[in-house]
């Protein structure tokens, strides 16, 4: 698969806050690629700079074979993006709203019309096309927001934290709408998250701390790398002692926790006795990130 | 290149459209905007209206003018005032929205599209001046017709140069207001602005009380605003034709004069009084130096952070 987005050597500084640090990383066609970090590791710079609204120090930003610095306008064709936030205007309807912003891409007429219907269809969006985008819930916001997005038809469509303070149902919903996307479109997703669960399906993970990259790769590759397995067990203590191994009670069974598969093969193939009702669960990716940057998702050192 | 001019061009205008709609449909912005007209109309409703009667009764000669007169002077007062103030509050209230756009977020969608800077900023201005016009012109109409009722003396051309006057006043306002509401970024800062612009303004621009009745130093300072002069056009052509039919009454010439002073028909700048193409140079210089500078601004500030 091709490269669609190629990012080399990016630097970016707000005075002495060194925001992003020689970031390099690149993007497969198709692909949904995560970015993960707390807020201020520098994933919203990164996505400003490469939606051409915020001037970089150095580096260099390839999307769809388009450099930067020399096609910024046909760039901005390229990407859709989802903020954290609605930010369509609220006094006026959902209709109205995308009229204006695919007027803005030089859509109109019936060009527009035929988008419209298309998106309305794949978003279910009949029902609320006539109403202000104040009074929509916050999942029908979010609707509305992925299908401005995608107005323009663009090849790579960036989610910046699009569930943050979103309720499950909500959140539900959008992972929804990420998912036929990507098996109907084939879309490039470029996903920011500090929720480390979300990047669980993704085709590729960058962590970010502090600017830097602290971990990369696919989510196994990550869980391999960065944390061990957790082996269940369902039994009586007594067997769980044979094991040797530190255990804890963790509701009906106990928890021992292992340097990877390997090791829990080893022990079912020793003690196949003690191995009658158990699961052996691969560490989560909110341990790939605590391993990786010394930093749990509250912020603080661990 | 052709295309991407039509495309900016057309672009320009959607904004203009939303910008528009918007004002409109955002409540609590069109009745913020319109607090200082009514402010005036309440104060002459309450005590200015006599004020004024009493004043410009006692200025001239008992018995020599019917009370039409006076009355078609006094509308004249207020018709003047409510467009001075309305033609630079209102663009003031509604140009927030560029200040509302950044709050929310909407601005930095905007911006992701493939539209200049240029065509952003024209469209807040063109869509506020659009705005400045719609509820000047409903104010001018709806004064007309209040003057026809009490006194008319405003002649065809009068009428034009009242609407070119609320032209010229609104591209004003617009492009102040453009200049002072660029670099707000904060729902605090916005909210202080449209407070003080609202409260502020009327006292400025002479529309609560003449700038003629304010103190010497007051008033040397106040004839450097562009404003000023812009007020006092519109005290000119509102009033000329009461004061051409006062003298038409046999009204002496100095009394006439008077009272053409105390209603700021005459400004003087140190001494030396300040005569109508002047004052048309001053506000034509002062919208297109402002709207020059709050388009290389913007422009400037958005290529900085962009490139």
């Amino acid at each position: 698969m091709e490269d669609i987005i190629k990012i080399e050597h990016l630097y970016k500084s707000y005075g002495a806050v060194k925001a992003v640090q020689d970031l390099s990383f690149r993007v497969k066609k198709g692909e949904l690629f995560a970015f993960l970090g707390l807020n201020g590791a520098g994933k919203s710079t990164t996505i400003s700079i490469m939606c051409g609204q915020l001037k970089k120090d150095g580096g260099r930003v390839e999307i769809n074979g388009k450099n930067l610095d020399e096609y910024p306008t046909e760039i901005k064709r390229e990407l859709g993006v989802v903020f954290q936030n609605s930010v369509l205007d609220k006094p006026i309807s959902v209709y109205e709203n995308l009229k204006t912003r695919a007027a803005l891409y030089g859509i109109y007429g019936q060009a527009f019309e035929n988008r419209m219907q298309e998106l309305t269809d794949t978003f279910e969006l009949s029902d609320i096309l006539n109403r202000p985008i104040g009074k929509l819930s916050g999942g029908q916001k979010r609707r509305v927001d992925v299908a401005r997005a995608l107005l323009h038809k663009p090849s790579i469509l960036i989610l910046d934290e699009p569930t943050t303070g979103l309720d499950p149902q909500t959140r539900k919903t959008v992972w929804g709408i990420i998912e036929h996307l990507r098996k109907t479109e084939n879309m490039t997703v470029f996903l920011t998250t500090h929720y480390m669960e979300e990047a669980v399906d993704a085709d590729y993970v960058v962590i970010l701390d502090a600017g830097k990259i602290a971990a990369e790769g696919t989510p196994l590759e990550l869980k391999n790398q960065f944390t061990g397995d957790y082996l269940y067990l369902y039994t009586e203590e007594e067997k769980v002692k044979k094991l040797g191994k530190p255990y804890e009670k963790m509701g009906e069974g106990f928890r021992i926790n292992l340097k990877d598969t390997a090791e829990a093969t080893d022990l079912v193939v020793k003690y196949p006795d003690v191995f009658v009702d158990y699961e052996i669960i691969k560490g989560k990716m909110d341990d790939v990130f605590l391993n990786a940057t010394g930093k749990n998702l509250g912020g603080d050192n661990a | 290149m052709k295309t991407q001019n039509n495309h900016d061009l057309r672009a320009c205008g959607t904004l203009v459209k939303r910008n528009v709609s918007m004002y409109f449909k955002d409540k609590g912005t069109f009745f913020t905007s319109l607090i200082t007209p009514i402010i005036l109309l309440v104060l002459y409703a309450t005590f200015l209206y006599n004020v004024y009667e009493d004043t410009f009764s006692a200025q001239l000669p008992e018995g020599l003018v019917d009370d039409s007169l006076i009355q078609g002077l006094v509308g004249g007062v207020l018709l003047s005032s409510l467009l001075a103030v309305s033609t630079v509050t209102v663009p003031f209230c509604a140009n927030l929205f560029m200040v509302q756009d950044k709050v929310t977020g909407a601005r930095g969608d905007l911006s992701i599209a493939p539209v200049k800077p240029s065509s952003l900023a024209f469209g807040y201005y063109i869509a506020t001046v659009i705005n400045g016009l719609i509820i000047s012109f409903v104010a001018l109409a709806m004064g007309l017709v209040y003057l026809s009722f009490i006194g008319w003396y405003l002649s065809f051309t009068d009428v034009l140069l009242l609407i070119s006057d609320v032209v010229l006043l609104v591209l004003f306002g617009t492009a102040l207001s453009s200049l002072i509401c660029y670099p707000l970024r904060s729902q605090g800062a916005m909210s202080a602005v449209g407070t003080i612009v609202s409260s502020g303004y009327g006292f400025i621009c002479g529309a609560y009380m003449p700038i003629s009745s304010f103190g010497k130093a007051l008033q040397n300072t106040l004839i450097f605003l562009p404003g000023t002069h812009g007020t006092s056009l519109i005290r000119n052509h509102a009033l000329n034709g009461v004061f051409e039919e006062m003298l038409a009454e046999n009204v002496p010439q100095q009394a006439v004069d008077g009272l053409r002073a105390a209603a700021d028909c005459r400004l003087s700048f140190f001494g030396n009084t300040v005569e109508q193409w002047v004052m048309y140079l001053v506000l034509a210089g002062s919208i297109l130096l402002m709207l020059s500078a709050f388009v290389i601004i913007m422009v400037l500030a958005e290529r900085k952070n962009r490139k």
